[in-house]
């Protein structure tokens, strides 16, 4: 795998709010998503794994806002394009062609008056205007065998096609432009195991064919661990440790990682004893002081209700290649 | 198909009420006004009139109750709704006629303005929520409490008595008669000018805020959100996706609210004394004229019910959910 | 202790669906909207009860002072007759609070019990109920009512409040009813299902609590219904004309040609104040639709300095070296 970056997030921070009352949905992430690899996002919910998915997309809904930090996007070239710096129309113009979503909730992502063929073909009216009408159906019939949709379902509106249909028809969208990066936000929760299965080995062949970057976000880690590269594991609006998976899942550093490690069960490898995670995770406008997990941590010692611990490699092994962890343990 | 025959069937039972409710009204409320009607009438009536009058109002009291209602259906569907006493011995069935039409066009077109008027600025203002366009929120809301004969007061204490800019009553111009030439049609256009007016201002505000309302919910709605990534034209982001759903409860909303809108133009047809049949029904009730009203009130009823099948083929056309499974 | 798989699952997806506390269910009633509607109706509920006391004349009392214009002594001026104005509107918002209220508590409790029992029980009663309830919607009020009122020998208030109620229930009952078949799937209501709670107890203890905003939000909108309704049964003259109301003042404005005679004064105070009744009630609607359904709050967030924009995040820098509200920044000083 290259080590070339396609999108790097750098110090991002994020508010729900312009006033006083506004609360830190994220604090300085730092991420780097490479050519060609999946990047798996991990965390319970509310700890900002999808407000980072819109952020770096701008498509936070209000009152989001983005307070700090910079997003760049790396052409195949080697140009940068400053996404926080784009106006309306340059940012339309980036969106999809460059990076595109599949969206979570594959029930509410299809506009439910359209049928599948307008819904696939607007979004190369917009980006390919030179295309001809029938050129757009060509290529949608051919998206939709990419996903193993037979042609005659372009017709279909999306009530008439069913919940794993659908969210095939969303990553046949979201391949539409060939991007270069697609995200994932929880692509399969709302499908049943063997769905679930099914799409995403569907989606890493379609990766090693068109060779575009995922970020893969999902709360169930043991899917992350099968599926991606590296993981980045978030809490309290954070990065609380980013390594491969491989050794996300033999040696997790963070005992939040730790936490979440047994609150799943794996589907391959050996068994492991389910745990969980004692608490709660907390809301964003109660976030405790110094570590945001030390409350619902078994190893929490004394610095760490006070400061804020900070992403950097373990300190025990400072060699360990491109492994980093927010944890006073490991500092 | 299935759903219209759903919605076919649901205002055939719901005429089927209206015109059950007719006949018990005056069978059931005490008194025998239209009796004393009857009475008073006595000489100028012939036979064939009393006895619809009387099969109408049941008059007959040797008949049982059902007898009574197969002769109301059967005079029913004669067209034969009695004599009206306003316009003796005109049948209430020509005095509708006559006015019908004007009600027709200046409901159905203030109508439809204000609906397309009230739905365009409610998705404008909808989708730039936060501009300054928010302003205008309490200025709406304000409107859309006054009622609508009362602004139809003002409009005539202002542009009618104070300017002298239109009539302030009738339908046309007396000295024409009524034909489909230019003077005429222009005459009744100048004359349903300040009443529609009227109508369309006090309707519009209640179609802004409703779609105003929807667009707002619409635009967080996930799918909005994916054309928005899709990097689609704001045009079509807004049309295509947001307007394209919110404007769907809107117009069930329509049906729904046509029998207020429908109470309100009758009462401005009456402060304008317009030809029409909210006209015709303020005359009844003045003159104690019960087959007139109860006449009107038919005809309003399967008009409104009418009106609603209408918007549910308009719903069904923009609403795929609604048609059978491909 | 320790807490199995498909709890963190739960945990991540939407937030389980609690019965909202008392305090939560009240909150409607903050928010600058809702205040000013209730500051408005206040005023008018106090003019209720007070007006005819503080009303500077009898009402029906001529006077030599004919069509006078507002001055000094008239403040809305006078009538035909020489009566005050201001003391016909004074004495007259009794009755329309009267019949607001009355129609409306009528045909909210219509509505609960309709609405609710269709709603709870299903089948084929509530096939019948909401059959009932879709008739009486589409049927048009206003003529039904005018029929009904001019056949009755004694049209007092509370008969136009019974006929108003008859013909506006309908509309709540059929938010309840499917407000109630959502809420009927909700766990806490299987659950006390399941422990075998008696069906009433179910609808007052688990089901009512949470149509508190709702009921409330039909109960406004009848009561903005039925003043108008009556009102305008006063002004076409087939409610009792003898009662003073602010519609049958418009009455003998309207039959003494008030308007041809240029006397603004006699009917411009009582829509104004029909206007600013349906404008409190409605601004007290709106706080609890913003109750309701979130995404409605007006405060988008936007302020002078970020613009909030649909499908596109703002980026409002903080400058530089400020850091305020970041106070863990102080954690960024180099490790010890």
């Amino acid at each position: 795998m290259s080590a070339e970056p396609v999108l790097t997030i750098s110090g991002l921070n994020v508010d729900y709010g312009t006033d006083e009352r506004a609360v830190h949905a994220l604090r300085d992430i730092d991420l780097t998503l490479h050519r060609g690899e999946v990047l798996g996002l991990a965390g319970e919910s509310g700890s900002g794994k999808s407000t980072l998915a819109y952020a770096v997309t701008r498509l936070l809904q209000p009152p989001g806002v983005i307070t700090g930090g910079d997003v760049h996007y790396h052409r195949p070239g080697g140009d940068r394009l400053d996404i926080l710096s784009l106006s309306p129309e340059q940012l339309r113009a980036f969106r999809w062609q460059e990076l595109s979503i599949v969206f979570q909730g594959a029930m509410n992502s299809l506009n439910p008056v359209h049928t599948v063929h307008s819904q696939l073909t607007d979004v190369l009216k917009a980006h390919r205007p030179d295309l001809k009408k029938a050129q757009r159906t060509y290529r949608a019939e051919e998206l939709l065998s990419l996903v193993g949709i037979s042609a005659d379902r372009l017709a279909a509106y999306p009530h008439q096609l069913s919940g794993g249909m659908r969210q095939r028809v969303m990553i046949a969208m979201a391949l539409a432009l060939e991007p270069e990066i697609v995200i994932m936000d929880e692509p399969t929760t709302a499908l049943d195991v063997v769905m679930q299965r099914q799409i995403l080995r569907r989606l890493v062949q379609l990766r090693e064919q068109l060779n575009f970057s995922v970020v893969f976000i999902t709360h169930d880690i043991s899917l992350l661990i099968e599926f991606s590269d590296r993981i980045a594991i978030m809490y309290g609006g954070r990065i609380v440790e980013e390594a491969g998976a491989a050794e996300i899942y033999r040696d997790p550093r963070h005992p939040y990682s730790d936490g979440l490690l047994h609150s799943f069960p794996a589907l391959h490898g050996p068994r492991r004893e389910l745990t969980g995670i004692p608490g709660s995770p907390p809301h964003l406008s109660a976030m405790p002081a110094g570590c945001a997990f030390h409350p619902r941590c078994g190893k929490a010692f004394e610095p760490c209700d006070v400061r804020v611990p900070l992403l950097a490699a373990p300190a025990l092994s400072p060699t360990e290649d491109r492994r980093t962890v927010a944890c006073h343990l490991h500092a | 198909m299935k759903y219209l025959l759903q919605r076919l069937a649901f205002y055939a039972v719901t005429a089927w009420a209206a015109i059950t409710i007719n006949f018990l009204i005056p069978r059931l409320m005490p008194g025998d006004p239209v009796q004393a009607l009857l009475s008073r009438y006595q000489g100028q009536l012939d036979t064939n009139a009393i006895n619809s009058l009387k099969a109408l109002f049941g008059l007959d009291e040797q008949q049982s109750l059902w007898q009574q209602y197969t002769d109301y259906w059967a005079h029913l569907l004669d067209g034969d709704l009695g004599l009206s006493f306003t316009f003796f011995p005109t049948p209430v069935s020509e005095v509708i006629v006559q006015s019908l039409p004007w009600t027709l066009a200046l409901v159905g077109v203030t109508t439809l303005l204000s609906f397309v008027l009230g739905t365009g600025i409610g998705v404008y203002s909808g989708w730039k929520r936060g501009s300054w366009l928010d302003g205008l929120l309490p200025v709406t809301t304000f409107i859309s409490s006054i009622p609508y004969f009362w602004l139809g007061l003002i409009a005539i204490a202002l542009f009618a008595e104070k300017w002298s800019l239109f009539p302030n009553s009738g339908g046309y111009d007396n000295s024409l008669v009524p034909a489909f030439d230019w003077p005429f049609i222009s005459s009744a256009l100048y004359h349903a000018f300040l009443p529609g007016v009227t109508i369309v201002l006090s309707a519009v505000a209640g179609w802004i805020l409703g779609m105003r309302n929807m667009m707002v919910t619409v635009s967080s709605e996930d799918y909005v959100m994916v054309a928005q990534a899709k990097g689609l034209s704001e045009r079509r982001v807004m049309f295509g996706y947001a307007a394209r759903n919110a404007v769907l409860p809107n117009i069930s909303g329509f049906a729904l609210s046509l029998g207020f809108i429908v109470g309100g133009t009758l009462l401005v047809e009456m402060v304008f004394t317009y030809p029409g049949i909210g006209f015709q029904l303020l005359q009844a009730v003045g003159a104690k004229d019960y087959p007139l009203m109860q006449g009107v009130f038919l005809i309003i009823t399967l008009s409104v019910l009418a009106a609603n099948l209408l918007a549910d083929l308009v719903y069904a056309a923009l609403d795929p959910r609604t048609r059978k499974e491909a | 202790m320790s807490i199995t798989a498909t709890d963190v699952a739960v945990l991540d997806g939407a937030p389980a669906p609690e019965a909202p506390t008392r305090r939560a269910r009240l909150r409607f009633l903050r928010g600058g909207k809702t205040r000013t509607g209730l500051l408005m109706l206040g005023f008018f509920v106090l003019l209720a009860v007070i007006g005819p006391w503080i009303a500077p004349y009898d009402p029906d009392a001529m006077s030599d002072q004919l069509l006078q214009p507002p001055s000094g002594a008239h403040w809305f001026g006078t009538t035909h007759t020489g009566q005050d104005v201001l003391s016909q509107i004074l004495v007259g918002t009794r009755g329309v609070l009267i019949v607001g209220f009355v129609a409306a508590v009528i045909a909210t409790v219509l509505s609960v019990l309709i609405g609710v029992t269709a709603g709870f029980i299903g089948g084929a009663v509530d096939e019948i109920l909401s059959a009932l309830a879709n008739i009486f919607l589409v049927l048009p009020g206003l003529p039904l009512i005018i029929i009904v009122a001019s056949f009755v020998p004694d049209t007092g208030d509370l008969l136009i409040a019974f006929a108003i109620a008859l013909t506006s229930w309908a509309w709540g009952s059929r938010i309840l009813r499917a407000q109630t078949l959502s809420l009927r799937r909700r766990d806490y209501v299987e659950a006390a299902r399941a422990t075998g709670e008696s069906t009433w107890r179910i609808i007052l203890f688990e089901i009512m609590p949470n149509l508190t905003a709702v009921i409330a939000s039909g109960f406004v909108g009848t009561v903005i219904f039925a003043v108008l309704t009556e009102i305008t049964l006063a002004f076409i003259g087939v409610a009792d004309i003898s009662h003073w109301n602010w519609g049958t003042v418009l009455f003998w404005a309207q039959s003494n040609q008030a308007l041809a005679q240029g006397a603004w004064w006699w009917f411009v105070p009582a829509g104004l104040c029909i206007a600013l009744l349906g404008t409190a009630l409605a601004l007290i609607n709106f706080g609890i639709d913003e109750f309701v359904n979130p995404r409605l709050r007006t405060a988008t967030g936007s302020s002078r300095k970020v613009k909030m924009r649909v499908g596109f995040t703002p980026v409002a820098r903080r400058a530089p070296g400020t850091g305020a509200g970041h106070p863990e920044h102080s954690s960024k000083e180099p490790r010890p």
